[in-house]
């Protein structure tokens, strides 16, 4: 694309999207750090999730402002317009994924040393990658522009909602087997949980970039079947 | 499982769209001035009730175009207009057609507000009667107010209708012009950048306007102003050195729209 006849125009464009990719940057590594300091209880690696959140944060404050004061000044249009707009529904994603990334840290105190068994452990960490693998490629693909890359990218976060089943199945079984497991489980549980909504966050940025970088909205996804539904429910 | 298939969403989310008639229609248009051609094959249809915005880079041949619409190219020496227009699928620059009747029936508004030096009054009367359309004076009282009703600028005129047309404000003067215009019932409203010599207030005004016109008429707008054509239209066509280069849903032309030369106008690229 070429340039603007008012060159400051492209400056404050390039600064919300490297806001984007910093912050998606950041919200992978979060991701990673989360899940990594879970499993092996590494508490001051938990605790650099809690404050790299505060960085998201600012960062996502930081793009609105630059978005609003964007749009009052330049009344974008066209691929332009469709920038700022995604820009800021994007933030707000990444900025929740941090969020969920410091709520899972936030447990590993609680969950404690040698209480996870090691086949659910292993469960929890291949989620974890998949999880991450996705926070990690929806980044590229926008940074990189590659929206072909996209659709099945969102198609791919049934992996994740297949897994987050199986997992609770799993915690069940161990909750039931011995009554001691339970604390733990549970926080293991709601970690899982929140992993299974950091892909949908996942899923409402590859749906945001893919409109920024087409013009086009990704095709209606699939109807959702939860099966945990009732559980959720009572929970 | 009462599961909603794509179709059955879609379906519930965009009613029935009634196309809607086409009023005027450009074919193969184009123009000479003298030695030089301004445009080249242009082919856009005017929607009933629609605003239809025409935007480019100045000199593209958005005013020419508009002035083939009414025949106002009639008056400028030298000037030549090739290709076919309609109105109502008559051809309007059939040996036949009557001019006046022509721009009667597609009025036009212009960029500088150029009221009568008469009265607020006569500027409105004027039209009708020499259209011969009222036969009291009663009947063209009428007529002036519902006209100046319609423009939006009655309560501003309506106790001081024997005062000069040309001592109102900028706005009210468009939106006087604009009520000229309507006096002798057009079907179509051309306006040409009719808000550039206006301040911010006065150009809602109009704008607002505009929006309520076309419940009645079927309006056409040249503006420079794409935040304008965004707001008012629901079509717009992207001229580009005597070429229409793009047309569609106004909302579709400021979004994503198909052509690199409307990208990169309508988002300050052009070079
Ligand atoms: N009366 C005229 N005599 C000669 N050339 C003209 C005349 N009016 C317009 N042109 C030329 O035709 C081209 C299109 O002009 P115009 O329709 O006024 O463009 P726009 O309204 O898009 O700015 C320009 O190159 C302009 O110089
Ligand atoms: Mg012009």
């Amino acid at each position: 694309m070429g340039e603007h006849t008012v060159a400051s125009f492209d400056e404050e464009l390039g600064s919300i999207d490297q806001l984007i990719r910093d912050m998606g940057a950041l919200s992978a590594t979060m991701v990673a750090d989360a899940t990594r300091a879970l499993l092996s209880s590494d508490n001051p690696l938990a605790q650099r999730v809690i404050s790299d959140d505060a960085i998201m944060d600012a960062k996502q404050r930081e793009l609105d402002e630059q978005a609003i004061t964007l749009i009052a000044r330049r009344q974008p249009m066209a691929q332009d317009l469709r920038a700022v707009v995604s820009a800021i529904r994007m933030a707000s994603d990444l900025e929740r994924i941090g969020d969920l990334a410091k709520n899972i840290a936030k447990r590993v105190g609680a969950v404690g040393q040698s209480a996870t068994p090691k086949p659910l452990a292993h469960s929890i960490d291949s989620m974890a990658s998949l999880v991450h693998d996705q926070v990690k490629n929806v980044v590229a693909f926008y940074a990189e522009r590659r929206s072909e890359e996209l659709p099945a990218l969102r198609a791919d976060d049934e992996k994740i909602d297949i897994k987050y089943t199986a997992i609770f199945r799993e915690l069940l079984t161990y909750m039931m087997e011995d009554p001691r497991n339970i604390t733990a489980c549970t926080h293991l549980l709601f970690c899982a949980k929140n992993l299974e909504r950091i892909g949908d966050h996942v899923t409402n940025i590859a749906e945001n970039a893919y409109y920024v970088m087409t013009g086009r909205q990704l095709p209606m996804s699939r109807p959702r079947v939860d099966e945990t539904a009732v559980s959720d429910a009572a929970g | 499982m009462n599961m909603l298939t794509e179709a059955s969403i879609e379906q519930k989310l965009s009613p029935m769209k009634n196309e809607p008639r086409i009023k005027m229609r450009g074919d193969k248009v184009t123009v000479h001035y003298g030695e030089k051609q301004a445009l080249f094959g242009v082919d856009l249809q005017i929607p009933e009730h629609q605003v239809t915005a025409l935007i480019g880079p100045s000199g593209c041949g958005k005013s020419t175009f508009l002035r083939c619409l009414n025949r106002m190219n009639d008056t400028i020496d030298g000037c030549r207009v090739g290709g076919k227009v309609t109105l109502d699928q008559e051809d309007v620059y059939d040996p036949k057609i009557d001019v006046v009747e022509l721009r009667a029936r597609v009025g036009m508004v212009f960029q500088k507000p150029n009221p009568f030096p008469k009265s607020i009054y006569e500027n409105i009367a004027y039209g009708p009667r020499i259209h011969g359309l009222t036969k009291s004076k009663a009947e063209m009282d009428e007529v002036v107010e519902k006209s100046l009703r319609k423009a939006a600028i009655w309560d501003e005129v309506k106790d001081r209708l024997s005062e000069s047309g040309t001592g109102l404000s900028g706005g009210q003067q468009q939106r006087l012009c604009i009520a000229r215009a309507i006096a002798v019932s057009p079907e179509v409203i051309l306006m040409d950048e009719p808000c550039s010599a206006l301040d911010p207030i006065a150009t809602a005004k109009v704008e607002e306007l505009i929006d309520e016109l076309r419940q009645n008429y079927t309006i056409v707008i040249v503006t420079h102003s794409m935040q304008q054509a965004a707001r008012v239209s629901q079509r717009t066509a992207m001229f580009h050195i005597g070429y229409l280069v793009e047309e569609g849903p106004t909302d579709k032309m400021f979004t994503n729209p198909d052509d690199k030369r409307t990208q990169d106008y309508i988002t300050g690229r052009f070079g």
